[in-house]
């Protein structure tokens, strides 16, 4: 694999045209990946499932080349209907399209940003791959007191060129003051076999509120990995949604670090399994000053050979006093062959918070199963109707009405 | 009893901080081939016994010390250690207690376990390990009239080489991990139990460990055989004298449950914790393991610690047999600059089995304190079941108290429930002690006390009393 990350990334160098400085940085990030290597189970936050042996299982030949000077054709028959919707389209990794038709052009900038050298020791190889290997990356800006009128979509569409391929790619956005962003992630597969990587850093200065909803429903036989940097100031909100089904391997990661006093965050997650899919949710919430608040729910439907885990962290720094951290997960397995595994985490090093956390995990009751066939109900039914009642409970949370809606119709628990 | 309580009342700075001036026997410094086969020759062990311990050490000379736990310490000089040291007098065992060393005695007395005292008015049978040799096993008469055998690990070895051979390492391996493996290879001394079919032991068994020698490790083996249907109880007691530099305690425990056998050990660990700085202090690194292996067979571990400057040990239990039932309970208190990472592992590997985890941890001062537990469901354990509750209570912003639960659910017709809070003592609860005319140091205890019952009622009831009292004396100073 070396040999293909040197020669790939060779490749790049040539046609690109990145300032000598990005590929000075590039290849910083390249030998910190060589040396590293994929994630494997040995380090704890990969315990469970381990992306270095499923990207070996999965795709034997992955390649890191992607030509990012070729357009891609959009097929709006993907788009979603049913919601008035700014976009931003990537097809294999490359944006093909920005539209933020229904706003104010001068409340949102779109900067084409350089690379930087992160300081900060992270030891996730996956986002040093990313920054090898990624196009050139923007930041949208939202200026100071201005609220999207209709969220923003991104779409994340692959056609059959990319077989057998990583992709990289990075946003960054930065919410100014009292600014808000209501934001979708959208995944349509056409290829198969790829592993896709997506590291987006969200910047929320004072009162800004962020809505993150990442859908991730048509099957496909794609692995993904995506990381959220979320940095909070002063009440501001983040709120992120994963519906989590699709894919073959979905691993999605959020890192909170609440900073500013009253700030808050959300994450909740669904988990809807079947045929040998294998997903994962990690979260860490960095309490680092006082008042701050944190609520994560994760439910989990399991079936045939499919494995789900949850590894969720809140740390409570010594300064952050009447912190609120509550974290609960919940999985029903459906089938003699399906997993669930949960290390939920409290870190506290401040006396007069308030954490708690819970987990279980089960099957279905068999009582109340009886109840709903003795109201006439067949089997099939009464399983349906307790896992849409067992699922409706995480969408519920989810503070966006219109959004709602449209996940409802999506999931099938409304027409 | 008045005198106990006064014995209590003198522990604010560690009673058992004395050290005995005995003559010892040591094996010189380090760690070797050499060193294994002289602890073998001096205990005149036969030649699998031997050849147990040699394999273990090939085995140890591979592994790496593990450094994935929070508490962090210098690094052990392995061969900077004594790995064997017995008071000298003990070359000729004594027959009987009047034999023994008056100076020994008198330790033993200083500890408020009188030995003759204790035999005959709570009805213990007492094995004591001082330092690396068991010094003398009281109330012999009684239990052997059931056939119950209860003697030290090198007493087994040579009066019941079969029993030993069949169970020793047969739950803790000599391929383990590092600790445990570096305790085949050097252990000395420990507690040997077999309980014959049917028979339910009249008493509570129970083992006192004291470290003495200075730059010892103490390296005991303890290992419990439940024959079926049997039932008994086991406590231990912890205490080392005050020292600057850190010691090392690496035992091994090992207990099988056979069919419809029943076990159930308790530890109260009050090993020297270190000064208010943090100096000194035991290193208490332990394996503690029980295998259900027959049918209908229970596990239940309790424990109160209290002491050492690390505690890093997880009691654990195989649920092999089918309807199996393994529980741990635990306290864990910290206080000063103390650390303990503790918790417990639940194997389910049989059907309906069941496992209970009750986990209180208090930290005070600048002390440290982290769960760490797993519960994993195998998919052949059908029906299973398992609940866990870990609770913790900060007092003050310099300490920490952590929860690290691993859940793996392999089966789809099991539940797995785990809840877990984290809480400082709240203003009204104080208040409305003091109300009541309690001091604010007599009102946390009370509290602190309450928070901890489900635990301390799992405790035989002479233990309990002076549990009780260790946690409150324990977190002397942590508050105001």
């Amino acid at each position: 694999m070396k040999e293909q990350l040197k020669i790939d990334f060779n490749k790049i160098k040539e046609v690109s045209n990145f300032s000598n400085r990005d590929i000075e940085i590039k290849k910083s990030y390249l030998n910190k990946f060589i040396e590293n290597g994929f994630p494997n189970r040995k380090q704890e936050d990969w315990k469970f499932l381990d992306i270095n042996q499923i990207i070996s299982n999965n795709i034997s030949d992955l390649s890191f080349y992607n030509d990012y000077s070729i357009e891609n054709k959009i097929d709006s028959s993907i788009f979603i209907d049913d919601l008035e919707h700014n976009k931003i389209i990537f097809i294999n990794g490359r944006i093909e399209k920005i539209d933020f038709s229904y706003e104010d052009k001068k409340q949102i900038e779109i900067i084409e940003d350089s690379y930087t050298i992160d300081k900060s020791e992270n030891d996730n190889s996956l986002i040093d791959l990313n920054i090898a290997f990624s196009n050139k990356h923007f930041k949208i800006l939202i200026k100071k007191g201005y609220s999207l009128k209709k969220p923003l979509i991104i779409y994340h569409l692959t056609n059959e060129k990319m077989k057998s391929k990583n992709i990289n790619l990075r946003l960054d956005f930065e919410l100014e003051q009292n600014s808000s962003l209501k934001l979708i992630d959208f995944f349509t597969d056409d290829s198969e076999k790829n592993f896709m990587n997506i590291f987006y850093n969200f910047n929320l200065d004072r009162d800004a509120i962020l809505k993150n909803y990442k859908i991730d429903k048509s099957l496909n036989k794609n692995l993904k990995y995506s990381f959220n940097d979320i940095n909070q100031k002063q009440n501001s909100i983040s709120e992120t949604f994963v519906f989590s089904a699709g894919s073959d391997y979905f691993k999605n990661e959020i890192n909170c670090n609440l900073k500013g006093k009253y700030s808050s965050a959300f994450i909740n997650g669904i988990f809807s399994l079947d045929d040998n899919k294998q997903h994962e949710i990690r979260t860490t919430i960095n309490h680092l000053v006082e008042n701050t608040k944190s609520y994560q729910l994760i439910k989990s439907v399991l079936g045939k050979n499919t494995k789900s885990a949850y590894q969720g962290r809140i740390y409570v720094d010594s300064k952050a006093q009447k912190t609120d951290g509550y974290q609960l997960s919940k999985a029903i397995l459906l089938d003699e062959t399906s997993e669930f595994n949960a290390k939920p985490e409290l870190e506290i090093y401040a006396d007069d918070v308030k954490c708690s956390h819970g987990s279980a995990s089960g099957c279905l009751d068999d009582n109340s199963i009886f109840y709903l066939m003795s109201r006439g109900l067949n089997y099939k039914q009464a399983k349906g109707l307790l896992i849409n009642g067992f699922l409706l409970d995480v969408i519920e949370k989810i503070t966006d009405a219109e959004i709602k809606d449209l996940l409802k119709k999506m999931i099938g628990l409304k027409k | 009893m008045d005198t106990r309580e006064k014995d209590i009342e003198n522990l604010k700075d560690y009673k058992y901080g004395f050290t005995t001036d005995i003559e010892n026997i040591r094996a010189p410094k380090g760690l070797n081939e050499n060193i294994i086969k002289f602890i073998s020759n001096i205990k005149k062990e036969p030649k699998w016994m031997l050849d147990f311990r040699l394999k273990a050490f090939e085995r140890f000379k591979l592994l790496k010390e593990p450094n994935w736990q929070k508490p962090k310490y210098p690094k052990i000089d392995y061969q900077d250690l004594y790995y064997y040291s017995a008071p000298k007098s003990m070359k000729d065992k004594p027959k009987s207690l009047d034999e023994l060393d008056p100076k020994l005695l008198e330790t033993y007395n200083k500890l408020g376990i009188p030995l003759q005292e204790q035999a005959r008015l709570n009805g213990i049978a007492v094995d004591a390990v001082f330092d690396s040799v068991s010094v003398a096993t009281t109330f012999k008469g009684e239990l052997t009239k059931h056939g119950i055998i209860f003697c030290s690990m090198s007493e087994a070895i040579q009066k019941h080489p079969d029993l030993v051979k069949k169970y020793l390492g047969t739950v803790i391996p000599t391929t383990d991990h590092f600790f445990a493996t570096l305790n085949s290879a050097v252990f000395t001394d420990g507690s040997f139990v077999y309980i014959p079919e049917g028979v339910k032991c009249p008493m509570e068994l129970s083992t006192y460990f004291r470290i003495n020698a200075s730059e010892t490790g103490q390296f005991e083996r303890t290992l419990i055989i439940a024959d079926k249907g049997s039932y008994v109880s086991y406590l231990e007691g912890c205490t080392a004298p005050m020292r600057d530099e850190n010691q090392l305690h690496a035992a091994n425990v090992e207990l099988i449950a056979l069919d419809d056998a029943e076990i159930k050990y308790s530890t109260v660990q009050n090993w020297y914790p270190g000064d208010e700085n943090g100096k000194g202090g035991i290193y208490n690194f332990v394996t503690k393991r029980g295998l259900c292996k027959g049918k209908n067979s229970k596990i239940s571990w309790t424990q109160v610690e209290t002491g050492s400057a690390i505690t890093w040990k997880y009691p654990s239990c195989i649920l092999k047999g089918d309807n199996s039932i393994g529980e741990f309970y635990s306290i864990a208190i910290t206080n000063n600059h103390q650390k303990a990472d503790t918790g417990t592992k639940m194997i389910h590997l049989g059907k309906n089995t069941k496992s209970k985890i009750i986990s209180k941890g208090i930290s005070a001062g600048f002390s440290d304190m982290t769960y760490r537990g797993l519960v994993d469901i195998n998919s052949k354990a059908k029906n299973s079941s398992n609940y866990t509750q870990c609770d913790s209570l900060l007092m003050g912003n310099k300490c920490g108290a952590h929860t690290v639960p691993y859940i793996k659910n392999k089966n789809f017709d099991s539940n797995v429930a785990h809840e877990a809070t984290t809480s400082k003592i709240s203003e009204e609860q104080l208040h409305y002690c003091q109300q009541r005319g309690l001091n604010p140091e007599e009102a946390v205890g009370l509290i602190v006390n309450g928070f901890c019952k489900e635990v301390l009622q799992q405790l035989p009831m002479e233990f309990a009393v002076e549990a009780q009292k260790l946690v409150g004396i324990s977190l002397e100073g942590s508050v105001g």
